[in-house]
C-alpha cells in the first residue's frame, strides 16, 4: 500500500511539474516579450527590466531560468494581471473557491438524482421505467450546457421571472468573504439578514447548478444502470437468490455495495467533466470563478493571467484525480493487487 | 402553480445544500436590506473625478460621493448654489467671490471621522490641489488632471484666497465667460483637507482617491475591480434625509446582460442601452426609458503624430473613405444625428452649413496613391471596448469601417483592450487611428474645442488626434473673452473651418442619451452635462 502511495504521489509530483513547464514555454510562445508574457509587468525603464531579468535569470541558460520560475512559483509570486494589475496568485485564490463551489454542489446534485435512478432503471431492465428513464437520460445527455443554460435563463428567468441570472448572490448583501464558499461564508456570518441572505443565495445557485447536473446525472445515471445490471446477473447474486434471499434483501446486502465499488473511479473522472461545464457555464451565469476569470484575460489579451490560470486549473484536475484514486485504493484494496498482475 | 413549482424547486436544493454544509438550524431575524442596484458598463479608474475625464469614473463618483461649489439643474440648465450659497463677481470679471454653506459634513468612515464641517480650507485645498504643482498632493497620482490642464484652468487662476471660515475669492489673470459653468461641472469636486491632512500623517497621500471622504449623499463602503462598487448612505447630508440607504454599481461590459438583469430585477437601473435593445425596454410594462438629445460627438481620430497620418490629404482620403450614413444605421440605429463638426445641433455655436467629406471611394482611392500609400498599407484602429453615450459600439463600428478602407486596398487591424489599460495605452500615442468621442461637462462651446483639439490637451490626454495647430488654439482662447454668444459663434465657424480643411478627426454622429429603470425608482433625471446622480433618487415599495 504505501510503494502505491509513493508511486502515485510520484507521479503527481512529476505532473504537476510537467504542467509547470507547459505554463513556462506558453510565456514564449505568447506574442511579446517573455518576460512581460511572465511577470505581468510592463516595463518602463531598461533598469526595470534588469531587475526582473536578474530575477527570472534570463542570462543564464534555459534550465536556470525553470528553475528560477518554480522557485517564484512555490513562493506564490504568479506574476500579476495586465488588466487589473493585481497579483494572479490572489485572484486565482478568491475566484478557485467560486468554481470549486459550484462543482461540488452540481456533483453532490448529479449523484444524488443519478445514483437512485440508475438503480431504478437497472432492476427495471429491459421494462417500461427503464425505457422511460433511458430516453429521458438520453435527451439530457445531448443538450449542450451552454445552449441548455441560456434556454433555462430564457424560461425561468426572463419569461417567468423565479430566479436571477446572475452572480452568487445579490450585491444587496453584503458577506464577509471567509472560506469563498458562499453559502457556509453566510451561515457563519452573524448578519441581521443571514436568513434572507441564504436564501437569495440559493436562488442565485438554482440555474447554475441545474445546467452542469442535468448533464453530469445523466452520465451518473448511465453508468450506475450499466453497473447495476452487471451486478444483478452475476453468479453470486444468483447464488444468494438461490439461499432463499428475497429480492430486497439480496439488494441491499449485495447489490448496491458491489455496484458502486466499480463506478467510483468513474465517477470520480466526472469531476473534471463538471469543471469544463462549470466554467461554461460560469461565463454564461456571471459567476465569479476561475473559469469566467480565465475567459476574460482570453478576450482581453491577460497573458499572464492565461499562463497563471491554466496552471492552476491543470493542477486542480490532476491533484483531485489522484486524490480520489488514492481514496478509491483505501476503500478497495483489492484493486491493488488485480493492478500489480497487470503491471 | 406558479410559486408552488419555484418554491419546492428551491426547497429541494436547498435541502440538499443544507446537508452538504451542516448548517446550524438557529432562527434570526428576518431582515431584506434595502438600497438601489445600477447596472454600470465599466470600472471607474479613480474615486476622484479631478483625476479623469471618463464618463463611468464620473458615473461612479462625482455627484454620489462630491459636492460642487455650484450645480447645473438638470431641468434647464442654469447654474445653481451648491457648496457656495451665492456669489459675486466683480465689475472687471477677474474677482469672483463665494460665500459658503454652514453645516456641511464630510462622511464618517471606519478609516476617518471628521472633527469639523466643510469650510473655505476645504475648498481652497480642493482647487489648488490641481492648480499648483508646490501643492503635496498635485503628484501623488500618476495621471494629472485632464480636465482642468486642457481648459486651461490652472494658467486661469491667479489666486485663490480665504476671506473668512466661509467664503473665498478667486481671482483669474484675465475673464473667462465659462469661468462657472467650469466650477459647476462633474470635476470641481470638494474634497476634505482635514482628511488628507491625516493620510500625510500616516504617509498614505495615495489613500485620498482609492479611499475617498466626500460630503455627497454617499459614502464609499468597498470596491472590488470589474465586480462592484458598494456605497452607504451619508447620514448627515445637508441638503435631504431621503438618500436611499444602499447604492451598488454592478459592473456589467455587456449590454444585453445588464437588460437581461434590468428585466429580472437584479439591477434598478441600467447604464447605457444598445440601441438596438430599446425597444425591448419600451414593450415591457415595468420599465422606463427616458431620452433627451446628448451633448456628445463620436469620432474616428486620427493619431497625426505619426507618419502617414501626419498628411491632412492622407487623413482626407480616408475620411472620403467611409459612408456615415450607413454607420449610423448599423451602429446607432438611427437614433443618433449625423455630425458634420464637433457641436451637437442643440448648442447655439452648431453651424448647419458646414463642409464635410462625402462618402467618394473613387477620389480617396486616388488622393491616397497621390500621397504614397500603396495597395496593401495596414493601419490600426483602435476601437472602445465598453460603450459610451456617443458611440455604443465602437467594435462593430470599426468592422464596418474596416470594410470600408478593405474596398481601398488598405488592412485594417482593430484593436481593444480593457478600458482603464486601453486609455492608458493611448495616451501613450501607439495608435494610428481611434474611435472614441466626447460629452460635454456644461453647455458651453468651448467645453468641445478645447478638451478635443487644443494643443494643451495633448498632455492631458483628451487629445486624442494630438493635433496642434497654433491658429485654431488662439481662436479658441480668443472666443472665450467674448460674453456675446453671436461674437463667439463667428469666431467657432473660424475654428470649424480650420477642422474641415486639416482634418485631424472625422466626426460620425451625435447621438441621444438614454435612461432604462425599473418604473419603481423615482426623481432620477437624466443630467445633460455628463454624471448620473442617485441622491435625490427614491423607490417606491
Amino acid at each position: 500500500m504505501s510503494l502505491y502511495l509513493f508511486r502515485r504521489l510520484n507521479l503527481l509530483v512529476f505532473t504537476l511539474f510537467m504542467l509547470a513547464m507547459a505554463s513556462f514555454g506558453l510565456a514564449w510562445l505568447f506574442p511579446g516579450d517573455y518576460l512581460t508574457n511572465l511577470t505581468g509587468v510592463h516595463f518602463d525603464t531598461p533598469e526595470q527590466r534588469e531587475l526582473f531579468a536578474a530575477l527570472y535569470k534570463e542570462n543564464e541558460g534555459v534550465f536556470w531560468q525553470f528553475m528560477a520560475y518554480l522557485e517564484m512559483l512555490w513562493q506564490g509570486q504568479w506574476g500579476q494581471s495586465f488588466s487589473s494589475g493585481q497579483p494572479l496568485f490572489q485572484e486565482i485564490l478568491t475566484t478557485l473557491p467560486a468554481s470549486i463551489e459550484l462543482s461540488a454542489y452540481a456533483l453532490f446534485i448529479s449523484l444524488a438524482v443519478g445514483i437512485p435512478l440508475g438503480f431504478i432503471s437497472g432492476l427495471k431492465h429491459n421494462k417500461l421505467t427503464d425505457y422511460s428513464i433511458l430516453s429521458f437520460s438520453l435527451v439530457g445527455y445531448s443538450i449542450p450546457v451552454f445552449w441548455l443554460a441560456l434556454l433555462l435563463i430564457l424560461v425561468l428567468s426572463l419569461q417567468l421571472g423565479w430566479f436571477p441570472i446572475s452572480g452568487r448572490i445579490s450585491l444587496l448583501y453584503d458577506i464577509p468573504p471567509q472560506t469563498g464558499f458562499i453559502l457556509i461564508d453566510i451561515l457563519s456570518s452573524d448578519l441581521p439578514y443571514k436568513w434572507d441572505a441564504f436564501t437569495d443565495a440559493l436562488e442565485h445557485l438554482v440555474l447554475p447548478t441545474l445546467s452542469i447536473s442535468i448533464v453530469t446525472s445523466t452520465i451518473i445515471l448511465r453508468i450506475t444502470r450499466r453497473s447495476v445490471i452487471e451486478v444483478m446477473s452475476s453468479e453470486y447474486i444468483k447464488a444468494a437468490t438461490a439461499k432463499g434471499l428475497n429480492r430486497t434483501q439480496v439488494i441491499l446486502r449485495h447489490g448496491i455495495r458491489n455496484t458502486i465499488i466499480p463506478i467510483m473511479p468513474q465517477l470520480a473522472l466526472q469531476f473534471t467533466t463538471l469543471l469544463t461545464n462549470a466554467m461554461i457555464v460560469e461565463s454564461i451565469f456571471s459567476w465569479p470563478g476561475i473559469g469566467n476569470w480565465l475567459l476574460q484575460a482570453i478576450y482581453q489579451g491577460d497573458y499572464p493571467a492565461i499562463r497563471a490560470g491554466m496552471l492552476a486549473v491543470s493542477s486542480l484536475v490532476v491533484i483531485f484525480t489522484v486524490f480520489i484514486d488514492i481514496i478509491h485504493k483505501i476503500i478497495d484494496p483489492r484493486r491493488l493487487y488485480r493492478q500489480r498482475v497487470k503491471i | 402553480m406558479k410559486i408552488n413549482l419555484k418554491h419546492s424547486c428551491i426547497l429541494t436544493i436547498a435541502f440538499s445544500l443544507s446537508l452538504l454544509t451542516a448548517c446550524s438550524k438557529n432562527q434570526e431575524i428576518q431582515f431584506k436590506s434595502e438600497g438601489l442596484v445600477y447596472c454600470s458598463e465599466g470600472s471607474p479608474t479613480s474615486f476622484n473625478p479631478q483625476l479623469d475625464t471618463s464618463g463611468t469614473t464620473v458615473d461612479a463618483t462625482s455627484h454620489q460621493l462630491y459636492d460642487r461649489l455650484l450645480e447645473f439643474d438638470p431641468e434647464d440648465s442654469q447654474i445653481i448654489p451648491g457648496i457656495a450659497e451665492s456669489w459675486r463677481v466683480s465689475g472687471n470679471g477677474l474677482i469672483y467671490t463665494f460665500q459658503l454653506r454652514k453645516r456641511v459634513s464630510f462622511h464618517q468612515t471606519p478609516y476617518f471621522q471628521p472633527s469639523r464641517y466643510l469650510n473655505a480650507d476645504d475648498v481652497i485645498f480642493s482647487i489648488n490641489r490641481w492648480r499648483l504643482e508646490s501643492h503635496p498632493f498635485h503628484d501623488i497620482d500618476v495621471s494629472d488632471y485632464p480636465y482642468f490642464v486642457s481648459l486651461g484652468l490652472d494658467k486661469l487662476i491667479k489666486d485663490v484666497r480665504r476671506i473668512n471660515g466661509y467664503r473665498i475669492e478667486i481671482e483669474l489673470n484675465k475673464p473667462d465667460s465659462s469661468f462657472l459653468a467650469n466650477l459647476a461641472t462633474d470635476f470641481a469636486i470638494i474634497l476634505s483637507k482635514e482628511y488628507a491632512e491625516q493620510l500625510l500623517t500616516t504617509n498614505q497621500p495615495q489613500l485620498l482617491d482609492e479611499q475617498p471622504i466626500g460630503s455627497g449623499p454617499f459614502k464609499f463602503v468597498s470596491y472590488r475591480k470589474d465586480r462592484f462598487i458598494r456605497y452607504a448612505k451619508h447620514q448627515e447630508y445637508w441638503k435631504h434625509d431621503q438618500t436611499i440607504e444602499q447604492l451598488i454599481y454592478d459592473i456589467t461590459p455587456s449590454s444585453s446582460l445588464r437588460l437581461a438583469k434590468l428585466m429580472t430585477g437584479e439591477c434598478d437601473v441600467m447604464s447605457l442601452p444598445a440601441h438596438s435593445e430599446l425597444d425591448i425596454i419600451r414593450d415591457r410594462d415595468n420599465l422606463m426609458l427616458d431620452e433627451k438629445p446628448g451633448l456628445n460627438v463620436g469620432f474616428w481620430a486620427f493619431n497625426t503624430s505619426k507618419p502617414p497620418f501626419d498628411n491632412p490629404e492622407v487623413r482626407r482620403a480616408l475620411a472620403m473613405g467611409i459612408d456615415k450614413s450607413s454607420i449610423l444605421e448599423a451602429v446607432y440605429f438611427d437614433s443618433a444625428i449625423k455630425a458634420n463638426g464637433l457641436i451637437p445641433p442643440s448648442s447655439w455655436a452648431y453651424q448647419a452649413d458646414l463642409r464635410d467629406n462625402s462618402y467618394n471611394p473613387v477620389l480617396a482611392r486616388d488622393l491616397l496613391r497621390e500621397n504614397g500609400i500603396e495597395p496593401g498599407f495596414t493601419m490600426n484602429i483602435w476601437a472602445m471596448p465598453i460603450e459610451r453615450a456617443y458611440n455604443p459600439n465602437a467594435i462593430m463600428m470599426a468592422e464596418l469601417i474596416q470594410g470600408y478602407l478593405e474596398q481601398l486596398d488598405i488592412n485594417v487591424e482593430i484593436i481593444s483592450f480593457e478600458w482603464s489599460l486601453f486609455r492608458r495605452r493611448l495616451d501613450s500615442g501607439a495608435h494610428d487611428s481611434v474611435l472614441i468621442g466626447w460629452s460635454a461637462d456644461n453647455g458651453d462651446p468651448d467645453n468641445f474645442y478645447r478638451p478635443v483639439l487644443s494643443c494643451a490637451a495633448i498632455d492631458s490626454g483628451t487629445n486624442r488626434a494630438k493635433w496642434c495647430n497654433k491658429t485654431f488654439d488662439e481662436i479658441i482662447d480668443d472666443a472665450l473673452t467674448y460674453s456675446d454668444p453671436q461674437t463667439r459663434a463667428a469666431l467657432y465657424q473660424t475654428a470649424n473651418a480650420i477642422i474641415a480643411d486639416q482634418i485631424p478627426l472625422v466626426p460620425i454622429a451625435h447621438a441621444y442619451r438614454f435612461q432604462a429603470y425599473r418604473k419603481n425608482v423615482h426623481n432620477l433625471v437624466i443630467n445633460p452635462f455628463g454624471g448620473i446622480r442617485f441622491g435625490d433618487v427614491v423607490i417606491a415599495q
